[in-house]
């Protein structure tokens, strides 16, 4: 029977190799002109992947050779694809750590030049709050509505259309939305800057995210619950609000929790339309807002290192605020009966 | 309400006619809503169009050859440039993401435990999450600096090919450029592309999957006949949106680009503008001419990723899979 089974290299002979290859090059690296961190890693990681394939190659075969490196080229892929996340994650808050406090958050950019190092992001916080909350309260009424729409009523050609439709509005550029929104409202209506035009580019965003994720959850709905109340006598519209709707409620939340997350950060909209303010400016109808993505983006340009400081702290902010929407709506799903399903 | 006949079931005919008329003003409702789609999008495109009229007009012979960008002071702009980088730093981007999105997608759904799948589905969900600015900070106080090392490598050993010639003077420092521009771009669309590339490999029947290993298959050569054939559609429709993400934008690229407005090859070198770029760069100076030119260009922009977007959306509908859900 020896003979049918295929000769394979041992665990324990590949990770001798591999840890073989990794001393090699850290003595390359030692004795020749070789150097730097990353010319380190990456060339280790050449080094053991060859020895690893070759190996295979002369004991097992080229198929099983090239299995190995595609597997080896998937990790290198996988680590290539965490890299960036632990990357911007780690530098951001390096940085934002440094001027991050108590102070920094509840105090705004009053007769804060760039060549103080004092300042805050009070204001900005409640500027993007109120923008991102706004259009909200657009976006998701009416992206509610479209998702009813599309599942409950619309197997023709209009309903299909819309699908489609909203599938293009996702493509739209953040950019292009401001520009609407420029055009529109600032230029045609001859509205000034304020938080709420802010607030209808930010809309026009987050309605093709809530109507797809609300579309989602509202067909995982099982056709049984809502025959059951038909046969109940109820009718079709209390059906959807008070069968379908609380079934997918969790689904719901959570989508629309990162659809918000997604738009909180957007900026480019926010420049254009939303002028700027160092003061605090609670009236998103009236006149320019601060906000946080503009904040940053305004101090990163600065050649004032203060300036610079202040952007890493409204950063790690920023992300601070996204990641605790983005975790309270993952774990909204484990929740979610119908999506684990 | 209308008079009930005496001696008729007063109460059934009264809520049978209420409940009627209820379920079609509700589905007139969310039929309007769904008719706010169209007119919104519409909107979008009558606006643009409009406000960039004035532009367009002022500026017939040159605006698509143009390579500058002084609509208030001389009156001459163009977007020449910046089509050109737009497309080039998309392209170069897809070249760098496809590739490792691609690869990640397969590793975490071929080799991993579960768990650990899902935690890495977490992962790439939220760099999809981090706001396009933070990245653009990032790149600009971070990338550019320790990547000048990879740029002197491509250069002295790729120097040949025009993409990364260049100077050793240029190269070997940090400066805004089209490759910075790239690399943060790639970073950028690596999630998309590998969410809805995993979402198409999970759908791949398991049976086709299970055949080729008792074939005799290596995992390799499955992942090769019967998984990657099935997914191609998926794949290429992901990639698509992944470049129409990179064409539109805007923050990111706009900190890390180098606002030139030459059409240059040469990626390592400082220089480099993309469309998006621009408006963001350039809005806060602009007069009304200046609006109407910044308006023009994205208008350009907006039928540039309308174009990617449908072939990607053809593709989807054409090969009926549902990884339209993933698609964010």
């Amino acid at each position: 029977m020896r003979d049918l089974k295929q000769r394979s290299v041992p665990r324990a002979a590949l990770a001798g190799a591999a840890a073989t290859a990794v001393a090699l090059a850290a003595l390359l690296f030692a004795v020749t002109p070789m150097q730097g961190q990353a010319d380190f890693v990456v060339f280790t990681t050449v080094v053991v992947v060859a020895t690893v394939v070759v190996l295979t190659w002369v004991v097992e075969g080229r198929r099983r050779a090239v299995d190995r490196l595609a597997t080896s080229g998937a990790l290198v892929a996988l680590a290539l694809t965490l890299l960036p996340l632990g990357f911007t994650l780690g530098y951001t808050a390096y940085r934002g750590s440094k001027r991050i406090s108590a102070d920094f958050l509840t105090h705004s950019m009053a007769g804060v030049g760039p060549l103080s190092p004092r300042g805050g992001i009070y204001h900005a916080i409640i500027g993007t709050l109120e923008q991102v909350l706004l259009a909200s309260a657009i976006a998701v009424p009416l992206g509610l509505m479209v998702a009813i729409y599309v599942t409950e009523y619309g197997r023709n050609a209009f309903g299909t259309a819309i699908r489609f439709l909203i599938d293009v509005m996702t493509g739209i550029p953040s950019i292009v939305a401001g520009l609407f929104v420029l055009a529109f409202w600032v230029l045609a209506l001859g509205q000034g800057f304020s938080g709420f035009a802010g607030s209808m580019a930010l809309a026009i965003l987050e309605l093709p995210i809530v109507v797809r994720s609300a579309e989602e959850m509202l067909r995982l709905v099982p056709g049984s619950l809502r025959e059951a109340s038909y046969a109940l006598g109820v009718p079709r519209w209390k059906t959807i609000l008070h069968v379908v709707l609380p079934t997918a409620r969790t689904g719901i939340t959570t989508g629309v929790m990162l659809a918000v997350a997604r738009v909180m950060g957007e900026t480019a909209p926010v420049l254009l339309v939303v002028g700027n303010n160092n003061f605090i400016h609670t009236d998103p109808f009236n006149g320019p807002q601060a906000s946080l993505p503009l904040y940053i983006f305004q101090n990163a340009g600065s050649s004032s290192d203060f300036d610079v400081d202040r952007a890493w702290a409204a950063a790690l902010t920023l992300i601070a605020m996204v990641v605790v929407l983005y975790v309270a709506a993952r774990l909204l799903t484990r929740r979610n009966a119908l999506a684990r399903r | 309400m209308t008079v009930v006949s005496p001696g008729a079931d007063v109460t059934t005919l009264r809520g049978a006619r209420s409940t009627k008329r209820a379920d079609s003003v509700f589905r007139g409702l969310t039929l309007t809503a769904g008719a706010l789609v169209f007119a919104i999008l519409a909107a979008i495109a009558i606006f643009l169009v409009v406000k960039a009229l004035p532009a367009l007009q002022h500026d017939k012979s040159s605006f698509w050859t143009t390579r500058q960008w002084d609509p208030d002071t001389t009156g001459r702009y163009g977007i020449a440039t910046l089509v050109f980088g737009t497309v080039l730093t998309s392209l170069l981007a897809l070249v760098m993401a496809v590739p490792v999105a691609l690869g990640g997608a397969l590793y975490t759904k071929k080799n991993t435990p579960r768990r650990l799948s899902t935690l890495l589905g977490y992962a790439t969900d939220m760099l999809a999450a981090v706001p396009s600015v933070v990245y653009g900070l990032w790149g600009f106080f971070f990338l550019l600096r320790h990547q000048v090392g990879l740029q002197v490598f491509l250069n002295h050993w790729l120097g040949w090919i025009p993409l990364f010639a260049g100077s050793k003077g240029d190269v070997n420092t940090f400066s805004k450029s089209v490759f910075g521009a790239s690399v943060v771009l790639a970073i950028m669309i690596l999630p998309i592309v590998a969410a809805i590339s995993r979402e198409v490999i999970r759908q791949v029947d398991p049976a086709q999957r299970e055949a080729a290993l008792a074939l005799g298959a290596t995992r390799w050569e499955m992942i090769r006949t019967a998984v990657l054939p099935p997914s191609r559609p998926g794949i290429v429709s992901a990639v698509m949106l992944g470049l129409g993400r990179a064409l539109g934008e805007t923050i990111a690229v706009a900190l890390v680009i180098g606002n030139s407005y030459f059409i240059n090859w040469k990626i390592l070198v400082p220089g480099g503008h993309t469309i998006a770029a621009n408006i963001a760069n350039r809005f806060g100076e602009a007069g009304s001419l200046g609006r109407s030119a910044l308006i023009a260009s994205g208008l350009v922009l907006f039928v540039i990723t309308l174009g990617v977007n449908l072939v990607a959306r053809y593709v989807i509908y054409r090969a009926g899979t549902e990884e339209r859900s993933a698609a964010v």
